[in-house]
């Protein structure tokens, strides 16, 4: 099958990939008392307070956990809207 | 005074009762006088696995409530010289001992043996607490497989909430084959995703099955892939630094016949 996929060009992670790829997401969850959903309503509120100092690209907001061995870190992207001071061209 | 080591997984069936006997033969044959302690009140194996079930009388239980003194109820082992049972109860519950009666009790056996191996129960309550309160180190087993890899990460998570550790990994059942054609998580997989520190690897060993059925340890036989591992991590243990076999890469067949032969004298 995965000789197949090979020879059709098509890209396929092994089950063993994959048990590594399901297990590094679902502890990044477990570790923290986070869950996806808590995880998208501070998303929400990071978006208000944010907006309060600062314009914002609300479409673009990334919040997100990343894992240090067995730490873990919420990781907030928010990128600014370029305001006519800041903006370069 | 001994060292505790309690053995613990989370996951119930990944071999937490054969590991503890394994490692507790390995043990005894370097010379160490050793006990392992059944906690897993209610399901008690480790008698079985050891061959030891027709020689119980008395039982961890007896002992924490005093109605036996400890000497009485410690089983000799029938193979290796230096090594004991403490016997769980079968028919009581988790909750006939407490934290508290286990530390009392393995500070009574630390003055007698150099190892206090811990056999805890599967989960992560009230059994495994008792387990883990006399620890002054933790094996965490898992097997290479999603379930028993997420439970032993919680299990890790609740050992260090509980201040316990050094926290030590055992992966067992691991096959090179499966792991080479992409079908099991490999030991770096492992690694990477528990972020402990390795301390063996017991490669999948129809052996393991076989000695269980008779009571015989498979660590008594260094000709076997398993019973090399155990011995390996015993050395590891005492503090020797002793290398993991890689991927595939067994004794040739001439070293397992030395071995066996060995064995067999």
């Amino acid at each position: 099958m995965r000789i197949l996929d090979r020879l059709l060009g098509r890209p396929r992670l092994s089950s063993r990939e994959i048990a590594k790829e399901r297990l590094q997401l679902v502890l990044t969850y477990d570790r923290t008392e986070l869950s996806p959903s808590l995880l998208e309503a501070l998303k929400g509120e990071l978006i208000d307070a944010t907006s309060k100092y600062v314009d914002i690209d609300k479409g673009e907001v990334k919040v997100t956990l990343a894992r240090e061995g067995r730490r873990s870190r919420v990781v907030a992207d928010i990128p600014l809207l370029s305001s006519q001071a800041g903006s370069s061209g | 005074m001994g060292k505790v080591i309690t053995i613990t997984s989370g996951k119930g069936g990944v071999g937490k009762t054969t590991a503890t006997a394994s490692l507790g033969v390995a043990l005894a044959m370097q010379g160490r006088k050793v006990v392992v302690v059944d906690t897993d009140i209610g399901l008690r194996n480790l008698d079985m696995i050891m061959g030891l079930e027709n020689r119980v009388v008395y039982n961890l239980v007896d002992v924490a409530e005093g109605s036996c003194p400890l000497s009485k109820a410690l089983v000799r082992d029938k193979h290796v010289s230096g090594l004991y049972l403490l016997p769980a109860a079968q028919t009581r519950y988790k909750e006939d001992i407490t934290p508290e009666d286990l530390v009392r009790i393995c500070d009574e056996l630390r003055k007698e043996f150099d190892f206090i191996l811990i056999d805890s129960p599967a989960g992560i309550e009230q059994g495994f607490r008792n387990a883990l309160a006399p620890a002054d180190e933790v094996l965490v087993i898992t097997t290479p497989e999603v379930a028993s890899v997420r439970d032993a990460d919680r299990v890790i998570g609740l050992v260090e909430t509980a201040d316990k550790g050094p926290i030590r990994l055992l992966i067992n059942r691991l096959d090179p084959a499966r792991v080479r054609h992409g079908e099991m998580l490999g030991q770096e997989d492992v690694i990477e995703v528990l972020a402990v520190e390795l301390m063996g690897i017991i490669p999948e060993d129809e052996e393991v099955l076989i000695c269980a059925n008779k009571g015989v340890s498979v660590a008594l036989n260094g000709g076997t892939p398993a019973g090399l591992a155990y011995q390996n991590i015993a050395r590891r243990f005492l503090g020797e630094s002793v290398p993991f076999t890689t991927l595939g890469k067994m004794p040739g067949l001439l070293e397992r016949l030395i071995r066996l032969i060995q064995f067999a004298s």
